[in-house]
């Protein structure tokens, strides 16, 4: 299952509350909002860290560059729309909001 | 399953999300509702929205049953979390792990999040 | 594969929308098709035709009903929502309907896939 979630997790706990319920494995698209989570040397950075260990993190590139946000996360994976849409044909979803 | 995840009042997301709900039972769809984080409050007893202008709805999930939508569930630690304990919420319902919801959500072909 | 797409809130104020058309052009750029798209909450606010940013924006709900026309994707907007808000037939763009949560429960069950964004 696609777990998306597409809030700053500054501001919301929507990250950490999906991580608490994806299954190991599954992969966990970051769109608009999300992608702050996985600027590189932010306060998230562990818990990035402790995510990839058990679950594939992507996040949406144009959601990064429209952020200014271009060093990420290492082994974090960008996507574009249509990335998004290649891990949606494999994948049932669910959207976090 | 659909997941509800505001609290009550400051937003409609769970109020509309109720609504959702009811009329997707008359359809007979096989529904699972999912309290976590702050939807947990919408559960609690004793609301009164009289003097804020707004429509309460906790007894709404009184009639769930009715519905047939019995298949409901709150996340321990939210409830946890807020203090709060089975005996403070409007209904019987299970209270679960994450673990356990993380299975049941793994199960979904449709997942809603309110 | 069929897509159904639920959009949970309102244009300009919320990225829903956009990041909702963006993925369903990349869908049909894909292959797939776009069964519907369901507004629900403040998204039902996404085919006023009333809407009239500025010159140098995106026209949201111009942008929905070119889309509807060009893949033969109906939009529809929840009526309890819509009421509620001051959405009606009369002020939606070509290509959307008001409807029940009847159709979107259809359209949840008959698609391969269900996106929401909000």
């Amino acid at each position: 299952m696609l777990h998306t979630v597409n809030k700053s997790p500054f501001g919301n706990n929507t990250l950490e509350t999906c991580i608490r319920f994806a299954a190991p494995g599954d992969p966990i698209l970051l769109i608009e909002d999300g992608v702050y989570a996985v600027q590189a040397a932010n306060r998230f950075a562990s818990l990035i860290e402790t995510i990839l260990k058990t679950n594939p993190l992507f996040a949406l590139q144009p959601d990064l560059t429209a952020r200014g946000i271009s060093m990420i996360a290492s082994g974090v994976t960008t996507v574009d729309y249509e990335g998004f849409v290649e891990l949606v044909e494999q994948h049932r979803v669910n959207s976090w909001l | 399953m659909h997941v509800l995840r505001h609290a009550p009042h400051g937003t409609i997301y769970s109020y509309e999300g109720v609504e959702m709900i009811l009329i997707m039972a008359t359809y007979e769809q096989d529904i699972s509702v999912v309290f976590i984080g702050d939807g947990v409050y919408a559960l609690k007893k004793g609301q009164d929205t009289s003097a804020i202008g707004t429509k309460g709805f906790a007894k709404t999930f009184k009639a769930f049953d009715g519905y047939d939508v019995e298949k409901l569930y709150v996340d321990q630690l939210s409830l946890e979390e807020r203090g709060l304990r089975e005996d403070d919420l409007v209904v019987d319902i299970e209270v679960v792990s994450s673990g356990k919801i993380g299975e049941l959500m793994h199960e979904q072909d449709v997942i809603i999040h309110h | 594969m069929n897509i159904g797409i639920l959009v949970k809130e309102g244009p300009y104020n919320h990225q829903a929308s956009d990041t909702a058309y963006m993925f369903a052009v990349a869908a049909i750029k894909r292959g797939h098709r776009v069964d519907a798209v369901f507004l629900y909450n403040d998204g039902v606010l996404n085919v006023t035709k009333l809407m009239d940013p500025p010159q140098d924006d995106r026209h949201i709900s111009s942008r929905w009903a070119q889309f509807s026309l060009k893949h033969n994707t109906r939009i529809y907007a929840c009526v309890v929502a819509s009421k509620r808000r001051g959405i009606s037939d009369d002020i939606v763009i070509e290509g959307a309907d008001i409807t029940g949560l009847g159709t979107f429960t259809e359209i949840a069950t008959r698609n391969d896939r269900l996106l929401t964004f909000g």
